[in-house]
């Protein structure tokens, strides 16, 4: 059947597995004799991650394992998903430690990006905040991996896109809080230099994360709106429904262009009068703004969108942030969702994407003019000593991915020395080199 | 604290239901045939929050075992609030064709057992003169279409089944609620081309079932336009409805 990621683009024709139990997927496994199949959670790495000729959804193993109260350490199914675990736990008073943007996503692939959030810069990745994981790695073996256990395998998995086994469960530690509710400050920011400064103000800040004008160049170059908050500290525990709201057909790509997308920037940036802004809000708008209109991702018309996700290192900081921004803008091919952020330090995961430095993340709808953009802001990232993100990458090149992680040498040798080269593998895996 | 029996437990549909009411800290008593899915859902609703789950293992084709399972459960929950009947199988129309064999267990499964099980169980629930019977039907049951009826026909059996007895029990004050799910994602469907936007999440369906036994419905079509689609192909004229290959 017709499989996508979140970006619609690639499609392929894949064959969809849906074992319910992990009996069931070594089962599975031991049918397919090593030829290789891609792990798929609930579908929203935005490129080629989750595809594959052959396609084992995950979904159906989603059940909550045990919870200690006291620890506040869950241990799940790798398919349960982080709404799920909110909904669940956040009237208990728990939270999850560290969030990406949208929470429907699984466990198990919060785990294979290694995801991070808004608390980066103090919290690190989902997967510093993972116990232990237990990995299927073929018919008869399951392993348990922790830092201490099976070191290498797990800081393989941690961030390893899938391709070193089927994370079947985790246990993770989730965080104590008194309020579903935030308190959220918006910084206005007229230029890049004027945002980042702002970064390095608000560090001690819990979250903190920007929206940024790619389309503005001059002295508005990179001007911003930067969001930081924490948690509420009152008694009110309550979890709201979703909107109801989705896209149920594709959008005109047409109706994106430089000129709509340039009228949006103008009228967000100045929906805030003031300079700080405090407000109060839900840890739905706050952390999901998108998730509250279902199938957003049609929003860029039935070719479909690529989302390009980069980090530079601080040191190369403001020039190097200027240069590429110059470069976006001057393209007029940026969108209205780029969200820019200060990463804390890198974990020691081996293809984890947060390395100590500015992220800057943003949608670009599939045309063929874009291909070369990409490939030029790719030669600038990698120049300035950056990577790309693989849980938004549909399109780097073999090249670029060894530049982007120049361990995955060591990934790979781990693979090959538990036999899970080729079994667990992926469109990227093959387009990146490493099948 | 409402005590709850729900047999074939481990169907999508059911653990969503399941989930709801643990998270209300009931008492659940699951019944259903693969005793590893069984028990990782009893686990998963005892960390939301059951106030207690018991299970037992039975297949619904093994008519002879079901007053044995159902005194048990009856035993350990002391009365029923709730009994949702979820088990069954969507079989494999071509070989139901193909196969007599096939198609009479698709009866079996899907109807006999079910209408075996309702007999018992509603002896029970006269005595209690309270409490609820939802059984999962199907849209499938509405209209015999080429793609699934003898699937259809089992389930027409359990609509026309639950009709009557709705109306013998509501003198004791037992509700009888029939669910008509249209297209639901769950395993079996996940790996069909099917229309992805047609396909309702078990959570949708489980709140639909929540709210039906709440209001004391009784019939329940989830999603909603369910109903208005199947009162369409209820009422096309036979001539035209032939023809088509729906």
């Amino acid at each position: 059947m017709k499989m996508h990621g979140w970006g619609r683009y690639p499609e392929v024709d894949a064959e969809v597995f849906t074992p319910q139990t992990k009996r069931e997927v070594q089962e599975l496994l031991g049918r397919l004799q090593g030829q290789g199949v891609t792990p798929r959670g609930l579908g929203r790495s935005y490129g080629d991650s989750s595809l594959g000729d052959r396609m084992l959804s995950t979904r159906w193993m989603n059940h909550l394992l045990s919870f200690d109260p006291e620890s506040g350490v869950l241990y799940a199914e790798a398919a349960v998903s982080l709404q799920e675990i909110l909904q669940t736990f956040v009237p208990k008073g728990w939270f999850l430690p560290v969030t990406p943007g949208t929470q429907f996503v699984t466990v198990g692939g919060a785990i294979a990006s290694d995801v991070h959030g808004k608390n980066h810069h103090v919290a690190g990745c989902f997967c510093d905040h993972v116990e232990y994981l237990d990995l299927i790695t073929g018919p008869d073996t399951i392993l348990r991996c922790s830092p201490v256990e099976n070191p290498e395998l797990f800081h393989a998995t941690c961030g390893g896109m899938g391709l070193t086994g089927i994370v079947y469960a985790a246990a993770i530690r989730l965080k104590p809080v008194t309020s579903a509710y935030i308190d959220q400050t918006t910084h206005k920011a007229s230029n890049l230099r004027e945002i980042l400064e702002l970064f390095a103000v608000h560090e001690a800040e819990p979250y903190s994360v920007a929206w940024i004008d790619c389309i503005s160049t001059g002295s508005s170059l990179g001007r911003s709106l930067l969001m930081t908050g924490d948690h509420t500290r009152q008694e009110k525990l309550t979890v709201k429904a979703g909107s109801g709201l989705s896209l149920p057909v594709d959008m005109p790509s047409a109706l994106l262009n430089r000129h709509t997308i340039r009228a949006f920037n103008t009228l967000y940036y100045h929906r805030i009068r003031e300079r700080v802004v405090r407000s109060h809000t839900h840890y739905g708008p706050f952390f999901y703004p998108l998730d509250s209109i279902g199938d957003w991702n049609r929003m860029y018309g039935g070719n479909g969108f690529t989302q390009y996700q980069f980090v530079v290192p601080k040191a190369a900081g403001y020039p190097a942030m200027k240069a590429i921004l110059e470069t976006i803008a001057g393209s007029g091919k940026g969108s209205f969702l780029a969200v820019l952020k200060a990463f804390g330090k890198q974990n020691r995961n081996l293809l984890s994407f947060p390395m100590e430095g500015y992220t800057l993340a943003l949608d670009f709808k599939i045309e063929p003019e874009l291909f070369p953009l990409l490939d030029r802001l790719d030669s600038m990232v990698l120049d300035y000593g950056g990577r790309i993100y693989l849980t938004k990458d549909a399109r780097m090149s073999e090249a670029t991915f060894r530049r982007c992680y120049p361990v995955w040498e060591q990934f790979q040798a781990i693979r090959e020395a538990n036999g899970l080269k080729g079994r667990f593998t992926s469109l990227q895996s093959k387009r990146t080199g490493l099948d | 604290m409402q005590k709850i029996l729900i047999i074939g437990a481990t169907s999508a549909i059911a653990e969503a239901t399941a989930r709801l009411y643990a998270a209300e800290g009931a008492k659940l008593y699951l019944i259903a045939r693969n005793d590893e899915r069984l028990q990782l859902l009893a686990g998963d609703l005892k960390v939301r929050g059951a106030s207690s789950v018991e299970t037992a293992l039975l297949d619904v084709n093994d008519i002879a075992a079901h007053q044995g399972v159902l005194d048990r459960a009856c035993a350990s929950l002391g009365s029923f609030d709730i009994v949702l009947l979820a088990h069954g199988t969507l079989g494999d129309q071509k070989r139901c064709e193909e196969e007599v064999d096939a198609a009479l267990q698709e009866l079996q499964t899907n109807a006999v057992s079910t209408i075996a099980l309702l007999t018992t169980l509603a002896n029970m629930m006269e005595k209690q003169s309270s409490g609820t019977i939802a059984v999962i039907s199907s849209v499938a049951g509405d209209r015999g279409r080429p793609s699934n009826y003898v699937y259809g026909t089992a389930k027409a059996a359990v609509t026309t089944f639950c009709e009557g007895l709705r109306a013998r029990m509501h003198k004791h004050g037992v509700q009888v609620l029939t669910i008509k799910p249209g297209m639901v994602d769950t395993p079996m469907t996940e790996g069909m081309d099917l229309p992805k936007l047609l396909l309702a999440r078990p959570e949708m369906i489980a709140a639909d079932i929540i709210k039906a036994v709440r209001k004391k419905k009784d019939t329940l079509y989830t999603p909603l336009p369910w109903k208005f689609v199947m009162a369409g192909i209820i009422h096309l004229p036979e001539r035209i409805f032939k023809q088509l290959n729906l």
